[in-house]
């Protein structure tokens, strides 16, 4: 197939950023406008992404190869699987809704927080498509720059120091991956392309090794305990968009990571490590889900909470049977919109009082239904109810948590009890009860703007958890290839 | 159209009269909401009994809407299961469903969240046909947290009661607990059946009833039975899962009657009976069930006893009838705990809907030590009351006499382990709630008139009913009849609560339930009754010469020495007996402790990992260590950093001496 489609996804935002920051902040209309252009733009690119896409096979499609540094042997080589596809799509639609939360709230510099949103956008979708070693690590690095720059520039009193805890961390996580990468392009015989790495036999010591230089970067990024301390702060200090992007879509690179590095490279390794990862994904839902318990902040109270799902997402990839996978990746597509909706949610009482105290609070419907309605539906999906997104990938991931052993799916069942408890826990003390205080009585509902956003997200929290066929429907293919590829040791 | 086309409107016309009334109730007004819900459950309720006639003729549907979700060889389908089990629950639910949307017309004229209650009420009567209507596990679970959502937002309905949303949160939570057995379950039949679809687990089962557990080591059967009975321990508010219940009395009277007594809380009487296939091959399981059914059914009984909150014996009292029911899933009677299950909807629905007639009358007081009185001025709502409670206690001829009789019986000839201790639980449970039933009776409607007295400070305990302020309280109090919209369903409900009884014979005998009950061949309790039955008045008249009935009657004539004889007395038994009356009033200690060990012990661990895990040792010891190892090696490195020549030079050559050294000795 000979398509530009993922060059596009990537560039189109990209490129688009450009005019944003020339036209500059003062010219406000004109930069929202044509940076809601460019997104929606973006987005509407992506889309033949999925209605083109072969189901039916399970390789590599769309794929695009030229080369890029012949001394080094690096390519430009793109192509998405049912694995990386919807990703790019939640990815591009995430950036159209961030462009519409930053509207009118963003009042300094709009047209480089625009901008950098923009940008951020075409790398991560170039994440998701990167099939060579160092294009993807430099999509991967340079990701970094946007969000460092959204959280120091616009965030709160505190920035500097969570952005450069969020710098450092996952920086100090990607050199290991470098030095994995440059190890397997000398042991593949001068290749930086991932598709040959999945082919490439590897010797158990080494296998160890990568899994772990892998395992540092990834877990980093997803996070995983105990290297996941970086998320709370710099959620409380991210602006509301920053918060939205990094939950969504940068918390999903990580695991990204093991399906498209780990398991398919290092494939006996990640069986003997298993444990190991099963084990910190446990504690994950479980000693993180208690430590949301007890948040006196909404920011890190959802912070807490996408550490608590993300473990199903890595409990899930190494339990090694088709439902644990598939769940895991419905999951990670579902808490892209429901952490971004609950960010947003928190984005809109922020917006009106300054304060994300959930003491702050209280009896927020009697003055805000619409939103109130809202948020308790962003709330039921973040609870896991059936019939919203939040069900299907945690259901998943517990049967196949059962399948294979029935104590980690015992383990990993808690979170109905425990994701229920800090939710909705929450939402009593902040939307419940008689008006609070003086602030609470003077909020203004939510308004056509912000209701659209939510709106949006709401739809797709639904759709979703009532019709989840179509999501899986393309992963399918995918993801036997995968399981099939890891079934296969590497060892001779 | 084709019946399923019928099927699928069954749960889609209260469905959309929910979406019209929730997100357009401000275009349609208050009558307009409330005609499109009624609308809704009205053909709801009309296709049910079409679909009964349809059944009735032999055809049974079970099929496929729409493939859900596909992964892993499992196949997640949405699908009906239209069967006589499921048709006689349809009927339940949507007349239910009916009455109690017609009465709240009456009961929440004055509040301003109207659309909103008619909104939850309809999504509610959806979700509940979604799960009674169910052919796979997955559906099941959906209608099952759905109604639990609904329960949620109803008991929150009054949301700004700090009690109110203290209740439907520990509701949630508490059916979180029963959820996550339930949830076990399914995972149990779908990693070792394949397949979630009822039919298909169902054939499977003389196979699973043979495999072991691979991790744990258990039986898998006795393990499915027991997680999935643990949710309906939640749902149906079995001890020790019952603690939410009480407090649910919190929302509005009418979602008492439907959603906390009628259907909602009989979920788990139908989701067993549904999986008798599944118990009937674990004696285990079937003696746990009866076990935890004896203990509810009594111990609940007893705190009825000392509640003056005339909502709160309602609800209490239903915990004990639902004791019954589960008594009755162990002893392998099905049949007879889904006919008491439907029994006890219509006379339960009559007792709550005439609780509610009964505190509209009374300006929203619930207490009952202050009305007494009440027959004069609310001849309706007490006849209708007085049905309800006569069935209650289970007295001949009324409908809970029948179902209540059987449910002892076969429970007296059940052969698990703990069937003796739940026959004894059955029968002290028959007096108890002989006496508790007529002391509402008496309290409320007899005696002396309290509530005039009792108007000056009423004013306190109503205060937070804002909603309802507009009339009442400055006045003397003169409580009236309710309204038509209110009487009417109650004496529509209360001709059910008196002859639904007599249809024993059809159904626990006439092989109602054709195949959609399994009941195996050694657990003979309800073949031996089916050769002793001879008729409703043969049952009758065997019933007067019985214990359960003189149990009943002196239950009643207690009550009636207690609350009309010697009205002092109560007040000295309570002071005599010390200690006993604490515990039924602190029943048995458990909100206290739950507060205390499960909240509070979930709070301090959270702070505890919090703490002491993540800004301690994390943060503290590992990333701000780590940052000041590498300040304290900097600091000693930059030591060396003197910019002194002679120092260089002489480390140049300690170190040129030390190389060469190594390198010479290195064979």
């Amino acid at each position: 197939m000979n398509s530009q489609l993922l060059s596009l996804a990537i560039w189109v935002p990209i490129l688009g950023a450009l005019p944003v920051f020339w036209i500059g902040s003062e010219r406000r209309t004109l930069v929202r406008w044509l940076s809601l252009a460019v997104a929606v733009a973006g987005f509407l690119v992506t889309i033949p992404l999925y209605t083109g896409f072969d189901a039916a096979q399970g390789g590599m499609q769309f794929v695009e190869q030229a080369p890029w540094i012949t001394r080094f042997n690096t390519q430009y080589f793109l192509g998405v699987d049912g694995i990386s596809m919807p990703f790019i799509l939640l990815n591009s639609l995430i950036t159209v809704l961030v462009v519409l939360a930053g509207w009118e709230v963003i009042e300094e510099k709009q047209a480089q927080y625009m901008g950098a949103f923009l940008v951020m956008s075409g790398l991560m979708n170039g994440i998701f498509s990167a099939l060579d070693g160092i294009l993807f690590y430099v999509f991967f690095e340079a990701s970094l720059i946007p969000m460092y720059i959204i959280i120091g520039a616009w965030g709160g009193p505190n920035r500097v120091y969570a952005a450069f805890k969020f710098f450092l961390y996952t920086l100090l996580g990607s050199l290991l991956m470098l030095v994995a990468l440059i190890w397997l392009f000398l042991e593949s015989g001068g290749s930086f392309n991932i598709l040959d790495w999945h082919q490439l036999p590897i010797g158990i010591k080494p296998q160890i090794l990568i899994f772990i230089a892998f395992l540092v970067s990834f877990a980093v990024k997803v996070p995983m305990w105990p290297v996941h301390t970086w998320l709370p702060d710099a959620h409380v200090e991210a602006p509301t968009g920053g918060s939205v992007v990094l939950a969504a879509i940068a918390l999903k690179l990580g695991a990204y990571g093991f399906v498209r590095f780990s398991l398919p490279i290092v494939p006996d390794a990640s069986h003997q490590l298993a444990p190991l990862i099963i084990a910190l994904s446990l504690i994950a839902v479980i000693y993180i889900g208690f430590v949301a318990l007890v948040q006196t902040d909404m920011k890190k109270l959802i912070a807490y909470s996408s550490i608590s799902h993300m473990g199903f997402v890595t409990l899930g990839f190494f339990i090694f049977n088709q439902i644990g996978i598939e769940g895991a990746l419905v999951q990670m597509i579902s808490h892209g919109f429901v952490s971004a909706a609950m960010f947003l949610c928190v984005g809109v009482m922020y917006d009106r009082m300054h304060s994300r105290q959930i003491a702050d609070y209280g009896g927020v419907v009697n003055t805000m239904p619409k939103f109130a309605a809202l948020f308790v539906f962003f709330a039921m999906a973040n609870s896991g109810l059936p019939a919203t997104s939040g069900f299907v990938g945690e259901f998943m991931v517990i049967l196949g948590a059962i399948k294979f052993n029935f104590w980690i799916g015992f383990a990993a069942a808690t979170t109905l009890i425990l994701g229920a408890a800090y939710t909705l826990w929450m939402v009593k003390r902040v939307v419940f009860g008689e008006v609070g205080n003086a602030h609470v009585a003077e909020l203004k509902d939510i308004g056509h703007r912000e209701f659209l956003v939510l709106g949006l997200l709401a739809v797709c929290v639904l759709a979703m958890g009532l019709y989840p066929f179509p999501f899986t429907e393309v992963m399918h293919a995918s993801v036997d290839n995968l399981l099939k590829h890891v079934a296969v040791s590497k060892l001779q | 159209m084709g019946m399923k086309t019928l099927y699928l409107l069954v749960p889609l016309a209260p469905l959309a009269g929910a979406i019209l009334a929730g997100f357009f109730g401000k275009i349609l007004g208050r009558t307009g909401s409330h005609v499109v819900t009624i609308l809704g459950v009205a053909i709801s309720f009309v296709l049910s009994v079409l679909i009964y006639q349809d059944v009735q003729a032999g055809h049974v549907f079970n099929g496929a809407v729409y493939t859900w979700m596909q992964s892993g060889g499992l196949k997640l389908q949405v699908g009906f299961l239209i069967d006589p089990l499921t048709v006689t629950m349809m009927l339940v639910v949507t007349f239910v469903s009916l009455m109690v949307h017609i009465y709240t017309i009456g009961y929440m004229a004055d509040d301003p969240g109207y659309q909103r209650f008619f909104s939850y009420i309809s999504l509610f009567t959806f979700s509940m046909l979604m799960l009674v209507m169910s052919n796979n596990f997955v559906q099941l679970f959906f209608g099952w947290e759905a109604v639990g959502l609904v329960s949620y937002l109803l008991i929150g309905f009054w949301y700004t009661r700090p009690t109110a949303i203290y209740a439907n949160l520990k509701a949630f939570l508490v059916n979180r607990v029963g959820d996550f057995g339930f949830l076990l379950g399914i995972g149990l039949i779908a990693a070792y059946a394949g397949s979630l679809d009822y039919a298909e687990v169902f054939a499977k089962r003389n196979e699973l009833a043979t495999i072991t557990e691979a991790v744990t080591g258990w039986p898998l059967i006795t393990a499915v039975c027991i997680c999935l009975f643990i949710g309906a321990m939640g749902k149906s508010a079995q001890f020790p899962l019952h603690v939410w219940l009480p407090d649910s009395m919190e929302g509005p009277t009418p979602i008492s009657a439907l959603i906390h007594a009628a259907t909602m809380v009989t979920a788990g009487i139908f989701m067993v009976s549904r999986m008798s296939p599944l118990f009937e091959l674990s004696d285990t399981a079937l003696s746990f069930v009866i076990v935890i059914g004896a203990i509810t059914t009594l111990f609940m009984a007893l705190i009825a006893i000392v509640q003056t909150d005339i909502k709160r014996v309602v609800a209490y009292s239903t915990l004990s009838q639902l004791g019954y029911m589960t008594m009755a899933l162990g002893a392998s009677a099905y049949s007879v705990a889904i006919f008491h299950l439907m029994t006890h909807a219509f006379f339960k629905a009559v007792l709550f809907l005439g609780a509610g007639s009964v505190i509209i009358a009374m300006h929203h007081e619930q207490d009952m030590r202050k009305m007494g009185g009440l027959r004069k001025y609310l001849p309706i709502t007490y006849a209708t009351m007085l049905i309800g409670a006569l069935a209650n206690a289970g007295l001949p001829p009324f409908a809970g006499f029948f179902s209540k009789d059987s449910i002892i019986e076969a429970v007296h000839l059940a052969q698990v382990p703990g069937a003796g201790f739940a026959y004894v639980c059955a029968l002290a449970a028959v007096f108890v709630g002989g006496l508790y039933s007529f002391r509402l009776i008496f309290f409320t409607f007899h005696g002396k008139e309290r509530f005039r007295e009792a108007a000056h400070d009423a004013h306190g305990h109503a205060a937070h009913h804002d909603a309802h302020d507009d009339h009442g309280h400055h006045a003397p109090v003169e409580p009236h009849e309710s309204p038509k919209v209110v009487t009417v369903p109650l004496i529509l409900l209360s001709i059910p609560a008196i002859a639904s009884g007599w249809l024993i014979g059809t159904i626990l005998y006439g092989n109602w339930f054709g195949g959609a009950i399994t009941v195996a061949a050694v657990h003979k309790g309800m073949a031996t009754m089916a050769h002793e039955f001879h008729g409703v008045l043969g049952m009758m008249a065997h019933g007067v010469t019985t214990l359960p009935f003189w149990l009943a009657i002196s239950g009643a004539a207690t009550a009636w020495y207690l609350y009309i004889v010697r009205p002092d007395l109560p007040a000295v038994i309570k002071q005599k007996s010390g200690v006993l009356a604490t515990i039924l009033e602190e029943k048995y200690g458990f909100d206290r402790f739950n507060d205390w060990f499960f909240a509070g012990g979930a709070r301090l661990i959270g702070r505890g990992l919090w703490k002491g895990g993540d800004q301690i040792l994390i943060d503290g010891v590992m990333v701000n260590g780590s940052a000041g190892a590498v300040g304290w090696v900097s600091g000693l490195v930059r030591l060396f950093q003197t910019g002194r020549i002679y120092q260089y030079a002489f480390s140049m050559i300690f170190g040129v001496f030390a190389l060469l050294t190594l390198w010479f000795n290195r064979a």
